[in-house]
This record gives C-alpha cells, structure tokens and sequence, in this order.
C-alpha cells in the first residue's frame, strides 16, 4: 500500500486547482484521472467564461486548462493519469488500476473526490441510435478529437450546454437545424441564443422531440409542439433532415465514489439531483473525505475552480493543523460574487441548505 | 474532402489540424487510416463508421452517446477483448477493431 | 411552432441602450446584454472607463454616451459576443457595424455580403470594409461592415 497525504480523484479544474493549493502549502500530493490528459473538460470549452477578473473572466476554458497545469507541473503535484479510482475504502483507501494494468492502494490523509458529472440522457424513439448522443460528447468529438459526428444537426434543450455547443457545432462547420426546447421559454443566457440566431439557427420554444429515425443510424428527426401541459400536438409534427441529434437535458454528480465511502446525501434539483453533503469546507459527513466541481453540485467550471481551492487550503489546514482562514474567506467571497442573480441565486440557496443539513447530520 | 473524411482540418478557434503521425487500424478486417494516440470511437467516426456495435436481443446498433468513457455504449472487441470502451481507449498501429455483438466473446489474446 | 425571436424591443430598457442622438455623433459600443449575468470584462477593459457594473457584477452594463469612443476593446472581450461598435457616419449614406467573428472562412476586404438582422434573417446588401484576424491569444476576429444608415438599429450579423 502507498501512502500520501492527500489523494485528488479527477484532475479536472477543481481536482487540479485543489492540488495547487495544497502544493503551495507543502502537502503531498497524487492526483488520479481516468484520462490520458489531464484538465477534464475544461480542454472541450473553447469559448470565453464569464465572471471577473479574478474569475479569469473573458478567458477561454482551453487557455485556463493549460495555466492549470503549466502551474501543478511546477509544483510538482504528482499524476497518475490513465488510472482508474475505483473504490474508496474504510479508513480513506483509494483502490486504483494505475495505468490500466496494475492495482495499487493508496492511503490518505484526505481524499478530495471531484470526479465531476454525467450528462443526462432523455429517452424517445430511436434515442439509441448512432448519431444522438450527449451535447458534451458532441463538444468532446469537435473540440477534443475533431471529428464531426454529423454533418446536420439538431439540438435538444435551450439551456446553456444547448445553445454553447450549437454555436461551438457552427464553428466546427456543422449546419445547425435547429435548437428546441419543451419549456415557453429558454433556460440560458440570452446572450448565447443571441449568438446562434444571428447566423439563422431557429429556436423552437414549447417543442418536443419525438423520434430519431433511421435503420442503423440517425437519418431524420420527428419534432413536434407541447400544449401547456407539455403533451404533443400530434398533429403539427415536422421532420428534419438531420444526421446528429444531440441532448442537452442537464447533468447529474458522478456520485459512485461517495456513494461507497458512506457519504450522505440530499436532493438538490438546481444542482442536478442527489449531492453529498458537504460543510463550507467542502468537507463531506465522512471525516477526510472532501468533495468538490460538478460532483458536489452541478454549477460551472468557474466555481469548480474556486471550490477546488477551498477544498485545497481546508485540507491543508486539517492535515497541518493550522489556519488560512483569510485565504478561504477570499475564495468563498469569489464563490458568492457568481451566486448572484437570477441564474445563481437558487445555486446559492441549495449550498446552504447542504451546509445546514450537513451540520443536522454530523450533530446527530 | 474526401468522402467519409470527417476531420476538422481547420477551426476558428483551435487552429490548423496538427499533423499527425498515421497508423493503421483494422475495423472488421477492414483497413482504416487513424492519427496515432487519438481514440478508436474516434478514428471510426473520422471514417465515417458510426454503428459500432448490435445489442444482445433486439441487434440494434449503437454509436458514442457520451464520449468519455461512462455510458459505455461505445463498446466494441478491441484485440480479440471484447467490452473495451473505444471512447477512451487509443488506438495501435495493426490494432484489430470488431463490432461486438451483445456481451461479446473472449478472443484468443493477439494485442 | 414558437420561435424565439430577438429584437431591439429586448434592449430598450437597459442601461446599455443608447440615444440616437448620441448613435448620429459617430462610433460607439451597442451593448446587447440585458440579464443578470455575473460578469464584468467589458468594464474591467475599458481605457476610458467608459461602462460601468459595479457591484454587484451581475448589474447589466451601463454606457457612458460621452466617454464612449468607440474602440472596440470591449467587443473583443465580451464573453457573450453582445457587443458592437456602430458608426453611424462611416459616410453619407451608409453606417457600419464592427462585430466580433468567429467562424471560418474570413470575409476578404470589399466582399459583398448580405446583412442580416438579430435572427438571421436577411435585411440588406453590405459590404466588409475592414478585416482584424485574431491577435494571438484572442482568436476573436473583429470585422467592419457597411450598409444603409436606415437599417442601424436591424443589423447584427451578415453572411456571404
């Protein structure tokens, strides 16, 4: 068995900016991704993030992934990439297959999991086939592999994921149907179905997807228009000549992990579903076990950034027993300077209600 | 572009394509070129192969759905394996690739 | 079926919302940002702190109409390619719209184009009249178009 101080499962941005973190504050560090490269997904995010200066703000995801880890590469954070953390252990055991041949099991002082997230999945008729897949697969294909996975596409869901990667489809040269949307309104940013519609894209609102149709692949799509009650209007149903459907329906935590250290959970629709509970140091209701990005609450990769650190400066703290209570209260106020407004406010409330939860269970 | 060549050879954001040293990989016999290092799922798409595998009862096909490695709907028989997710896995000059029907079967190893 | 439609009526009411006295006197950012979005680059990058967020940063920015020269630095900033810089006296008869680009192929200088409106749909002939390929770290190209002054307030994007 090995043994570290602090073991960071993803190196995605929290897992990496933790890790800075906590190398900055003398800890030892191994980072494990199931991946080739490290950044997660911040490497398929070529468009500019918002926020502040502080929040790197007007910088895209790639260049922000590459300053990640020009940055853990000087501080020498250790990597195990291309391994997979597969169980976490009583007593904080991370069992990994390193480098997809050899298990090992590492022993930690602190496990910080930001495993990040998994797309949902909507289910119709012909949802299977080839040719519909996740937005963000659609996104790995063009920005990552660069590869189209079709050439004429529709796009299910008006929220931000949905009218980003249309527009990052339109780059790549793939001709964009249409988005829909089963809600009277759109979810994201006006700013972003700005973007689309000034290059034609059409926006259906109160719309529905049917069915994919094809014999082995994706060859037409079938939409259809929702009443209030959000049943089909059978009757009005239209059908585009599409080879790739793509579903932006919302993430969910990748909870497998914190599911098995004996984490707790709670429901929190507006961060995507079941979260570990955490406190504000992003620690969960197993002592050591820290949880932090999308895997503690769908928000995006600039609060995963900020929540990494946390996550990092408190670790260091409970593992060096000191205090860098004015580093935290800085990352804490750049965490409540993007849970403002109509997007981030109910964000904002679900966090608390965790901490307040968490704090009735630890009690109990 | 040639048909059935779906690469990206240039994008606004990300640039020219980097030249890449070509391997060969064998999609059901078939003879493929793929860019080394990148993933099979990928290299299949880039030929133009979508379908990549039948299910067990109903034989219907199945492509990528989430491209990193968690719905695994994108496996296939890699080097007479069968159940390796071609989303992540990259590719090896010679590499053999076959659809996989249902659960697949156990291969003689020849990686 | 229900399409989302975008039109200048969205913008009216928001600080960035400028006079058409202030558009007649020459180049200045149209900011087409209306939530409260956490976001503040086109302040932060201003010489001549000529928008203003403050705090809370998801204030909707607010133009200064005397400050503003028209630069053009904020179009390459903002995240949400929301801004652009109208010149309304590019010459007697026509005004031109400078838009953040990020698609390929580039216009060439002088290319006819067809102007398009904020939903895509075709307003009038245009002609690209400047070209800025991305500086290095930005890959936001900026181009100038022009058409008929009339259309100042439809026109939002083009096509070839």
């Amino acid at each position: 068995m090995e043994e570290k101080e602090l073991v960071i499962i993803g190196a995605g941005p929290a897992g990496l900016c933790a890790a800075i973190e906590a190398r900055k504050k003398n800890i030892d560090v191994l980072i494990i991704d199931e991946n080739i490269k490290p950044g997660g997904q911040l490497f398929k995010q070529i468009h500019r993030f918002f926020g502040s200066k502080q929040h790197m703000a007007g910088i895209r995801g790639i260049t922000i992934g590459e300053k990640l880890l020009e940055e853990v590469e000087k501080l020498q954070a250790n990597v195990w990439l291309d391994s997979t953390a597969y169980g976490i252990f009583g007593n904080r055991i991370a069992g990994v297959i390193k480098s997809r041949k050899k298990n090992v099991t590492v022993k930690a002082k602190a496990i910080l999991i930001a495993a990040g997230a998994v797309e949902n999945p909507i289910s119709f008729e012909g949802w299977t086939l080839p040719g519909v897949m996740g937005a963000g697969a659609c996104q790995t294909m063009i920005n990552i592999h660069r590869v189209l996975p079709g050439k004429k596409a529709l796009m299910i869901g008006a929220g931000n994921v949905g009218l980003i990667v249309a527009y990052q489809m339109l780059q790549a040269g793939i001709e964009v149907k249409a988005v829909i949307e089963i809600m009277p309104k759109i979810n994201g940013y006006m700013v972003h179905a700005a973007k689309i519609k000034r290059f034609g894209v059409p926006i259906f609102l109160s719309t529905t997807i049917l069915e994919a149709s094809g014999k082995n692949e994706v060859e037409a799509a079938v939409i259809c228009p929702v009443d209030q009650d959000y049943k089909p209007i059978l009757k009005r149903t239209k059908s585009l000549d599409v080879d790739l459907i793509c579903i932006a329906a919302g993430l969910q935590p990748l909870n497998e992990l914190l599911c098995q250290a004996g984490c707790q959970f709670t429901y929190k629709p507006y961060l995507g579903g079941n979260v570990a509970l955490h406190n504000e140091n992003m620690e969960t209701t197993i002592d050591g076990i820290f949880v932090a990005g999308d895997c503690s609450g769908i928000e995006e990769a600039s609060t995963a950034m900020e929540e990494g650190k946390l996550a990092g400066i408190a670790i260091a703290e409970k593992i060096r027993k000191r205090k860098w209570d004015d580093e935290k209260l800085e990352v804490r106020n750049r965490l409540n300077d993007f849970r403002i407004g109509t997007f981030g406010e109910k964000r904002k409330i679900s966090k608390m209600e965790i901490e307040k939860e968490y704090y009735e269970k630890v009690k109990n | 572009m040639k048909k059935n060549d779906l690469r990206i050879y240039d994008h606004p954001i990300l640039g020219k394509l980097p030249e890449k040293k070509r391997v060969s990989i064998y999609f059901n016999g078939r003879k493929l070129i793929a860019y080394e290092g990148e993933m099979i799922a990928a290299a299949l798409y880039a030929n133009g192969i979508r379908a990549l595998r039948k299910t067990e009862k109903f034989k219907q096909t199945r492509g990528i759905f989430c491209a990193i490695g968690r719905c695994t709907d994108c496996v296939m028989t890699v080097g007479g394996i069968p159940n390796i997710r071609t989303c992540v896995t990259p590719v090896r000059n010679g590499m053999k690739v076959e659809s996989q029907k249902g659960r697949g079967r156990w291969k003689k190893k020849n990686w | 079926m229900k399409k989302l439609r975008i039109d200048e009526t969205l913008y009216i009411k928001t600080p960035g919302f400028l006079s058409e006295q202030r558009i007649r006197k020459g180049p200045v950012a149209i900011i087409e940002c209306t939530q409260d979005i956490p976001c503040n680059p086109c302040e932060t990058i201003c010489p001549r702190k000529a928008i203003k967020i403050g705090l809370p940063i998801t204030n909707p920015p607010e133009i200064d109409e005397a400050k503003c020269s028209g630069c053009g630095l904020c179009v390459l900033w903002c995240p949400g390619l929301a801004i652009f810089v109208l010149n309304y006296n590019f010459d007697k008869i026509r005004a031109s719209l400078t838009i953040p680009y990020e698609m390929l192929p580039l216009p060439g200088k002088n290319e006819k184009i067809k102007c398009l409106d904020r939903n895509g749909k075709y307003v009038c002939k245009g002609k690209i009249e400047k070209v800025t390929p991305p500086k290095k770290n930005s890959r936001t190209s900026l181009i100038t178009f022009s058409f008929q002054k009339k259309y100042f307030n439809t026109v939002r994007g083009f096509k070839k």
